[in-house]
């Protein structure tokens, strides 16, 4: 068994609302997985699935290698979440529910849980009514990260921390990754998922668009290039995969697809180059192409 | 909204801006929301009295019987414990006044502080009032908001009971002064709202507080009303004033007055608290928790111990004080039953003092179990609101299975009723034993009373629990079943209802002891019907998804 998380084909609709359509995802054992996708698309349905919560219409789900509807209680154990939204029982101090989930999991680590106080800056004492929305995402994600699991689900563990403690989590992720936990990360924070992530998919409306590393992701999309040639640009715009082409004089700008960037540098070389820049796809594009173009992500489907 | 509005922030500093700018919009927004409950409430509360007018002849044809009325069931204790002073029974206005008018004013000051603490306390613990407080609304606008919305309810219950009753044929003034009566006791308990959604710290504090005022408002009538020595008490209890107006008997129109100046004072009172303290805290500040749970917070029954508790220690001081006061009263049934030839014929009919002491401490039995019936369903449905304030999600995604957070919970919907019965029947037997020097026969005997009504309040509890797994949305009509219930035993045989609808409610179906036979058969069936949906209830929620 080398997956902690194997999903093919799931499908979950919420009376007429098609909430999953088709849903792939596949986690390795001891990797840090991006789950990334617009709003609403699909991710947080997901992961209530893998906690048991939802029940599946369609499709196969396998976690820490279990079936998480029926052996739900059980598989808990081995793994914490930490929920999107956290909602903290308003008597109860933020110690007092670290422990108590600590408790109800496969037990927690008295050293860890201080050394996360710590370091996240968090007072245990208050209650939880009187946590501010960032102190009471470090409560669950203390009382996840200083527990005795597997496998860390994460749903956007970070939307309300600062930065400082937004750069805490990230040392803490690497930190459990080192120990070989296997996380699963849904973010919406581009600087988080590259610098934490082995692997990332990509969900829109339901269903997977994308699974690769983020080098394999850059590799899918399209580099701009800019030129100044020797002499007029003929033929650049019969050229594969070439995208607005802007000709002026003897300048060019255009963007290529990164697999057609040889058949298209080498066409620039025989008019001949006198100045080039290119520019790789940033994450930010990379992201927003996959969270808009339709036609490409049906295509990618395909 | 007026243009003085619109201008202020432009022509003044924004510190100067209305204090009740924005109240339209949000009495528009909850009545939107209360779309459903509000109109429910109205209708119910405004049709029940004339559904007790009009039976009166029917009951009670001819003069002699109704002329007799006033002495015997007026003179008689434990009936005017229960609904007030007698004044005038002998016509329908006068009987439907006394029969109806302290229990409609008890439940319309219900509904008005829910509907207060919805739209006040309630939007602060959800955190939605920072929303609105951010946008173009005053300070005291919400305040004034939910005020107005549940003083359009009591006011709309009124002129429907005026039009009803005015509609069977009563007189106008009387109509109107039962009717202003019970909307005035409403303004009242509107009033005790604004000030408990400003002392507590959350909404289910500030409902537990002002129905323990209420409570304790009712029993002060009660007491006051079934004792002439301490009648005085009455005269303390705006619940009292209700019935002091004597509707259809004279009527006496300054006691409405006195409803609506403490009215006016009590809500003066919590408009003044209410700028004293920030949105979402109380004026009571937060002290802090401990920073390591203790060892026993480990699993999930422990969390529902927390959460469960404090709600119970409150119910169980109330049903100890019910309990002992009318076990403090009970003996007194036997004495005085009025001076009338009528009176003790009808009370040698029933076959003496012992059987009338008897039959009064079977009423109480049932009217404490359908008491104890509201805490089953509040204790059930804290499963619901646990879960719509997503804290079982992560409660579940722990090793705790749907089957334990469930039982958790059912503990305190089975235990807990248990409990509450018993200590009632415990201070009832207790304070009954002291009086008439037998406490080793009465405290059993009065205990045994009060645990035979257990099975029937399961079977409500049983309905909440049902609808908890299979129907989550619907889980708050276990209220409306639980209330038709209690309306049914209540006011059916006065309404003249045929025995089919009273079968309905399952107090009906319990051996009335101590003076009844104990017969097992229905207790039996009822804790059968209750396992039955407590069952489907658990298999529902286990099969169904989170949220």
């Amino acid at each position: 068994m080398d997956n902690a998380i194997s999903i093919t084909g799931l499908r979950k609709a919420f009376g007429r609302t098609v909430a999953l359509d088709g849903l792939d995802l596949s986690v390795a054992k001891g990797e840090v997985h991006g789950f990334l996708g617009p709003n609403g698309a699909g991710k947080s349905t997901t992961i209530r699935v893998l906690l048991g919560l939802l029940r599946a219409d369609k499709g196969d789900v396998s976690l820490l290698g279990g079936d998480p509807w029926r052996d739900a209680a059980s598989l808990h154990r081995r793994l914490a979440y930490v929920p999107g939204d956290v909602n903290l029982w308003p008597n109860l101090s933020g110690g007092e529910v670290i422990d108590l989930l600590g408790r109800l999991r496969g037990g927690l680590s008295q050293r860890r849980r201080k050394e996360l106080i710590d370091r996240f800056d968090l007072d245990p004492k208050k209650k939880g009514r009187t946590y501010s929305k960032g102190n009471r995402q470090k409560v669950a994600i203390v009382a996840a990260l200083a527990s005795d699991v597997e496998l860390l689900l994460l749903d956007e563990p970070t939307s309300g921390l600062d930065p400082l403690m937004e750069a805490t989590f990230q040392y803490a992720i690497q930190e459990e990754r080192d120990r070989g936990r296997t996380v699963l990360l849904s973010s919406h924070i581009l600087a988080e998922v590259e610098a934490l992530c082995d692997r990332v998919s990509i969900i829109r409306n339901g269903f997977t668009v994308e699974t690769g590393t983020l080098a394999d992701l850059r590799h899918l999309t399209r580099t701009s290039i800019s030129a100044e040639l020797a002499g007029h640009p003929n033929g650049l715009s019969k050229l594969p995969d070439v995208h607005d082409l802007q000709v002026e004089g003897n300048r060019v700008r255009f963007d290529v697809e990164t697999h057609s960037l040889d058949v298209a540098l080498r066409q620039l070389t025989e008019i001949g180059v006198r100045s080039l820049t290119s520019q790789p796809p940033t994450l930010e594009e990379l992201f927003l192409r996959h969270y808009t173009d339709t036609t490409h992500s049906e295509a990618a489907r395909t | 909204m007026s243009t003085t509005l619109e201008r202020a922030p432009a022509a003044k500093p924004i510190a100067r801006s209305n204090q009740l700018a924005g109240t339209g919009q949000l009495v528009r927004l909850a009545l939107r929301r209360d779309r459903v409950i509000l109109p429910v409430w109205v209708l119910v509360l405004g049709l029940m009295t004339s559904a007790g007018a009009g039976p009166y002849e029917a009951l009670y044809p001819t003069e002699a019987e109704r002329a007799g009325l006033t002495a015997t069931m007026g003179g008689n204790p434990s009936l005017t414990l229960l609904y007030g002073p007698a004044f005038d029974l002998s016509t329908p206005g006068g009987f439907t006044a006394w029969r109806f008018g302290a229990f409609v004013g008890l439940f319309l000051a219900l509904a008005c502080i829910f509907t207060v603490t919805r739209h006040t306390r309630q939007e602060e613990d959800t955190g939605r009032q920072e929303l609105l407080s951010s946008t173009v609304v005053g300070r005291y606008a919400s305040l004034t908001a939910a005020v107005i919305v549940a003083a359009i309810g009591s006011v709309a219950t009124g002129v429907l009971m005026v039009a009803m009753l005015v509609g069977t044929g009563l007189p106008a003034s009387g109509s109107v002064a039962l009717a202003a009566g019970v909307t005035l006791c409403g303004f009242v308990f509107i009033g005790v709202a604004t000030i408990t959604a400003q002392v507590a710290e959350y909404s289910r504090t500030a409902n537990g507080i002002a129905i323990a005022v209420l409570g304790s408002t009712f029993l002060l009538r009660a007491v006051g009303d079934a004792t002439r020595e301490a009648s005085w008490l009455s005269w303390l209890s705006p619940v009292g004033w209700a019935t002091q107006i004597r509707a259809f008997a004279d009527e006496r129109w300054w006691v409405l007055a006195l409803l609506a100046g403490t009215a006016v004072v009590l809500a003066t009172i919590g408009y003044r608290l209410l700028p004293r303290r920030d949105v979402g805290m109380s004026l009571i500040p937060a002290r802090p928790g401990p920073a390591e749970a203790a060892g026993s917070l480990r699993n999930s029954f422990a969390l529902a111990l927390r959460l469960q508790r404090g709600p119970l220690v409150g119910w169980v001081i109330g049903f100890a004080v019910f309990g002992a006061l009318f076990g403090s009263l009970a003996a007194g049934i036997g004495d005085v039953i009025g001076d009338s030839a009528e009176a003790q014929q009808m009370f040698a009919r029933l076959g003496g003092s012992q059987s009338m002491i008897d039959s009064f401490i079977a009423a109480m039995a049932g009217i404490v179990a359908m008491i104890a019936s509201l805490y089953s369903v509040q204790a059930t449905l804290r499963m619901r609101s646990e879960e719509t304030a997503f804290r079982v999600e992560p409660l579940l995604a722990t090793r705790v299975s749907r089957f334990g957070f469930a039982a958790s919970h059912l503990v305190f919907t089975v235990v807990g009723t248990a409990l509450l019965l018993a200590v009632s029947g415990l201070f009832t037997g207790l304070l009954h034993g002291i009086r008439v020097g037998d406490i080793g026969g009465q405290v059993p005997s009065v205990i045994g009373a009060s645990m035979a009504q257990l099975p029937a309040v399961l079977v409500v509890a049983g309905v909440g629990v049902a609808l908890f797994g299979l129907l989550p949305r619907f889980a708050a009509l276990a209220w409306a079943v639980a209330s038709l219930f209690l309306l049914i035993s209540l006011f059916g045989p006065v309404a003249n209802v045929s025995q089919s609808v009273l079968n309905i409610s399952p107090y009906q179906h319990i051996p009335k002891l101590p003076s009844a036979e104990l017969t097992t058969t229905p207790l039996v069936l009822l804790t059968a019907i209750a396992l039955v949906l407590f069952a489907a209830g658990l298999a529902g929620f286990r099969r169904r998804d989170i949220g």
